[in-house]
């Protein structure tokens, strides 16, 4: 007898043949529970089932690897004992619905990821994405996320140290909010989401369950439509105190010896927790529904197993040790309550009352879930959108108001309005403070530092996928090599459109290919991340936007480097050589709107020896300051690394060889040349740098000195703009802040 | 010497003010749980930053309930050096032992940021190692730090010096500009009629380090070496001594 009807069916975002496939494993019907069981971790967001099959090309080992992706979150090996753990994660759909919630909840699942892995965690990081802050609804999302990742991460103490922030017509109405979050354990006591041991408790603790997030999973599989609004009740609620009693008796609770393994619940709450536990250990769990504690009375089974309320853990603890692990939470008000036990039959068993309303095996939910090589296909739009005719575009502007407009394009303008925001000292291990490139904090009780950055062009990926993918990882080891550190791991989170599209699994595919191929030319395996996809809006889609966080291992803190100059009078050397390369760049999007052209080349053996030379020139105590050449190309480089000094540069650089000559002073100044450095050195050491860099094979040459008052940058001898540090300081530093406040002085 | 830092369940600065005491500073360090009714034998109390209990009603205004609140009244009742940061501040003032209250930054955004304050007053435990008018940069990070009290309060305690940390520019100027957050005459810190307990809204714990942007705060943490170990507190090293008695 049939007693699912197919609209139900169709509501739970499953397809006719995934249902018949559920039908053939379970050799029955599904009761509702087990329908909406199925319909979330079969949706998008936890099967990755239109991902997967591209997933497993990228490069997940090296030898610092300790946890590649699987768990809740990949840990290397950082010396002394020590891993790093972290991973990059998504909460683009809430944070659209509820911008304040949804990004705070998003940092608090990325946390539980970091501290379910026995690591205490240490820095935030985020990447965003939004409208243009001309759009005041746009203006109202941004400044609830921003407010949103500060409360949450603010409160639980954990300082957020970095970040990048891009604005583009295409994420008005689907913003991205990907959170990166880093912890420190020690490396033989990394904890594992695994139940087994049979009779062993299952624990809940933390939050009670409310009706709050109930299909959270599937809608972050969905599009939005204008009818978007009417979701908010699956945007969940954050509470980061709970959060910081359950960090810390978590923690505690680890360090006793008495747990087996540990799962927050986050995406899919109690459902994903148990399955995910019992199939990584190979064991069954049974839990009766009517033990969790619960916010609401009259709660069905089916929404106890689907709620996504925050700040809850699920736990195996050994048998004979169950009272230890209850006194724990005890002392942080916190009640750990038995919910059910580790079976040996494999299977999800859940009850109410008694009665059975769930039996599925585990595995069915995690690795039998569908997996689909979806169709692929070349956007139509690509070959019309890398024809850049620049002749087209008439005489350009003048020089010093592109780089007057592209200081203050909110882009490339100064953060502060943002960072001021987050606590970014907190732990007292901030090294780097956000605005000043990687993120750099030490590690306490060794002379260590990890280098983190997260970074991704969209318009890059837009018009090359492969390319701009392998330009993401680039930037990102980069970023963290000019700190002196060694990058050795990464992770990735994927933001992207519907991949029921043909052309934007395309995007996603070659995307995926791109950054394998950097991945493993600059040796930083992906160790865990996340993918987001559907991000679109009434059938527009999002910039394709991989965005890489790399981590890097500074052996000597002391030696870390930051952005600005350092001193009046040092050499200023650019490292890497230049190109005609405006395709996608800063200035083509500001002054005429275009995202055209192809993205900057990406040299990666080169790319590979530039970082070595930065490692090697930081150690060595040449290098005093270093920046990566990045959006608005080398003009805008050399005046970011005079903010914040007081300090002036002048400088003077070949002109680059370009196609089409009126755009040749454009082109030297502000395009986007991949593999680009400018760091500061003293004078008479200057030499000594530029020969280590011959030994590298790395284009290195004297271009100019820091000191003075202005920003100078001339084109072989021929000066070509001249302007006021404080003015050009003015520009960038009040780009964003004057849409919310009323302007205030440079500090 | 030694110090006791209080934990709260929602502290996040403990172990900042742990660390600064115990390894920059070289002294004994220990933490304090909340529910636990003794200060373990302390010649210091320091309250640290954080969000007590989550702080959704009025910041630290659950944390004075906490048993070891009757403890540290105690101790400050008995001329005990006391210190209050950031949150530790917020709590002393819902406990009554420093006058006023916490209204929302200016701005009504949480600021994460380097400031100046200048030391108004050297007779005070965290301030004896430190010159009068000496301009410190140490960063703020909070919401509620808008210092607030009645005019009359407010008079009284400029009356009575017990204004301790003032913000200003980097020359020691009082101005709007240089107040981050609105508060009263630019108030960053005060102490009680007693002298001996002292709340701030800056971290002289995050600001104990080059390497982390700034030491000018180690001078308010050794003052309280100093103080303590001249004698110049009475109730200083008593909870020491009783220990020893104890033995």
């Amino acid at each position: 007898m049939k007693t699912i009807p197919d609209d139900l069916i169709q509501q739970h975002g499953l397809t006719r043949n995934e249902y018949e496939h559920i039908l053939e494993m379970l050799g029955r019907e599904p009761t509702v529970t087990e329908l909406g069981i199925f319909s979330v971790m079969w949706s998008e967001h936890c099967s990755y089932k239109s991902s997967r099959v591209h997933l497993r090309t990228l490069p997940t080992s090296g030898r610092r690897v300790l946890q590649g992706p699987g768990e809740n979150a990949g840990a290397v090996d950082i010396g002394e004992g020590l891993a790093a753990v972290f991973k990059i994660e998504s909460h683009n759909h809430p944070s659209f619905i509820e911008p304040y919630q949804g990004a705070a909840t998003g940092v608090g699942g990325i946390i539980r990821d970091i501290f379910t892995m026995g690591a205490r965690p240490i820095a935030l990081l985020n990447s965003l994405r939004f409208g243009p802050l001309d759009d005041p609804l746009v203006r109202r999302t941004f400044a609830g996320v921003v407010a949103g990742i500060a409360g949450y991460g603010n409160s639980i103490g954990i300082p957020t140290v970095g970040g990048e922030i891009a604005f583009d017509e295409s994420y008005t109405g689907n913003p991205l909010v990907n959170v990166f979050c880093l912890g420190i354990a020690k490396a033989d006591e990394i904890v594992k989401g695994v139940a087994s041991g049979v009779g062993n408790a299952v624990y809940y603790v933390g939050a009670k369950t409310g009706r709050d997030g109930i299909h959270g999973a599937t809608m972050a599989s969905a599009e939005f439509d204008e009818k978007s609004a009417e979701k908010r009740p699956a945007v969940q609620v954050g509470d980061p105190f709970m959060e910081k009693l359950l960090l810390e008796a978590c923690l505690e609770v680890m360090r006793s010896g008495a747990l087996v393994g540990i799962q927050d619940m986050g995406a899919a709450g109690l459902t994903c927790s148990t399955c995910e536990m019992g199939s990584r250990g190979g064991a069954g769990i049974a839990i009766d529904v009517s033990l969790v504690p619960q916010r609401e009375t009259g709660m069905t089974p089916y929404e106890i197993m689907l709620s996504e309320s925050q700040e809850r853990m699920l736990l195996v603890v050994k048998r004979g040790r169950e009272a230890e692990v209850e006194r724990i939470f005890d002392k942080w008000d916190l009640h750990a309550v038995r919910i059910g036990e580790v079976t040996t039959d494999g299977r999800l068993r859940v009850t109410h009352h008694g009665e059975v309303v769930a039996d599925i095996p585990n595995t069915a939910l995690t690795d039998e879930a569908p997996v689909y090589r979806r169709p692929m296909a070349e956007p139509a739009y690509l070959a019309e959108a890398q024809r850049l005719s620049l002749a087209a575009l008439g005489a350009p502007p003048p020089v010093r108001e592109v780089f007057r407009r592209l200081l203050a394009s909110a882009s490339v303008a100064s953060k502060r309005w943002v960072y001021r925001q987050y606590d970014h000292m907190v732990r007292t291990n901030t090294l780097v403070v956000p605005g000043m490139g990687a993120g750099v904090v030490r590690v306490k009780g060794t002379a260590r530092a990890l280098a983190m950055s997260v970074d991704g062009n969209g318009r890059f990926v837009y018009l090359d996928p492969f390319l701009g993918a392998e330009l993401a990882v680039a930037e990102a080891a980069r970023n963290v090599a000019c700190t002196g550190a060694q990058p050795i791991g990464a992770t990735n989170c994927l933001n992207f459109g519907s991949p029921e599209r043909p052309e934007i699994m395309w995007q996603f595919a070659r995307a995926v290919e791109g950054m394998g191929a950097a991945c493993r030319a600059l040796e930083v395996p992906i160790t865990g991340g996340n993918v987001s996809l559907y991000n679109e809006t009434d059938g527009r889609a999002v910039l394709p936007t991989p965005v890489v966080g790399v981590v890097g291992l500074l052996e000597d803190a002391s030696t870390v480097v930051r952005r600005a100059f350092r001193a009046d009078g040092d050499a200023i050397v650019l490292l890497g050589r230049g190109g005609d390369e405006l395709g996608g760049s800063e200035y083509l999007k500001v002054f005429h709107g275009l995202i055209r052209g192809t993205p900057p080349v990406l040299d990666l053996a080169l790319e590979a020896a530039l970082q070595r030379l930065l490692v090697r020139g930081v150690a060595a105590g040449l290098i005093r300051s270093a920046h990566d050449c990045a959006e608005g190309g080398l003009a805008v480089t050399v005046a970011e690394c005079c903010f914040n000094t007081s300090l002036g540069a002048s400088v003077d650089v070949p002109a680059v060889a370009a196609a089409v000559p009126e755009f040749g002073q454009i082109a030297t100044l502000f395009g986007e040349a991949a593999s680009r450095v400018v760091v500061s050195v003293e004078a008479d050491r200057a030499a000594e740098l530029v020969a280590l860099a011959k030994a590298e094979a790395v284009p290195a040459a004297v271009v100019g000195r820091v000191g003075g008052d202005r920003i100078r940058v001339a084109i072989d001898g021929e000066l070509a703009i001249d302007e006021s540090l404080a003015d050009a300081e003015d520009l960038w530093a009040n780009a964003i802040g004057r849409w919310f406040d009323r302007p205030r002085a440079v500090a | 010497m030694k110090f006791a830092v209080v934990v709260f369940p929602g502290s996040n600065c403990d172990h900042d003010a742990y660390h600064a005491v115990k390894h920059v500073l070289g002294q004994d360090a220990a933490f304090v749980w909340h529910k636990e009714t003794s200060l373990a034998g302390a010649d210091v109390v320091i309250l640290p930053g954080g969000f007590a209990h989550g702080d959704y009603l009025r910041t630290g205004a659950i944390a004075r309930f906490s048993p070891i609140m009757q403890e540290v009244r105690r101790f400050a009742d008995a001329g005990g050096p006391v210190l209050g940061i950031c949150n530790g501040f917020q709590v002393l003032l819902e406990a009554g032992l420093l006058p006023g209250a916490m209204l929302r930054n200016r701005s009504v955004k949480f600021q994460c940021e380097h400031v100046f304050i200048r030391v108004e007053q050297t007779d005070t435990p965290f301030t004896s190692a430190c010159r009068q008018g000496q301009v410190l940069r140490i960063p703020i990070a909070h919401g509620e730090g808008n210092y607030y009290a009645e005019p009359d309060v407010v008079e009284r305690l400029e009356r009575n010096r017990q204004v301790i940390f003032r913000y200003t520019t980097a020359a020691g100027e009082v101005t709007p500009e240089a107040n981050p957050n609105g508060s009263v005459h630019n108030i960053a810190g005060l102490c009680n009629e007693a002298r001996n307990v002292v709340g701030l809204m800056p971290h002289p714990e995050r600001a104990c380090e080059l390497a982390i942007g700034s030491a000018d705060g180690l001078a308010i943490l050794e003052s309280a070496v100093r103080s303590v170990s001249q004698g110049a507190f009475p109730a200083a090293g008593a909870g020491a001594k009783a220990v020893a008695a104890a033995r």
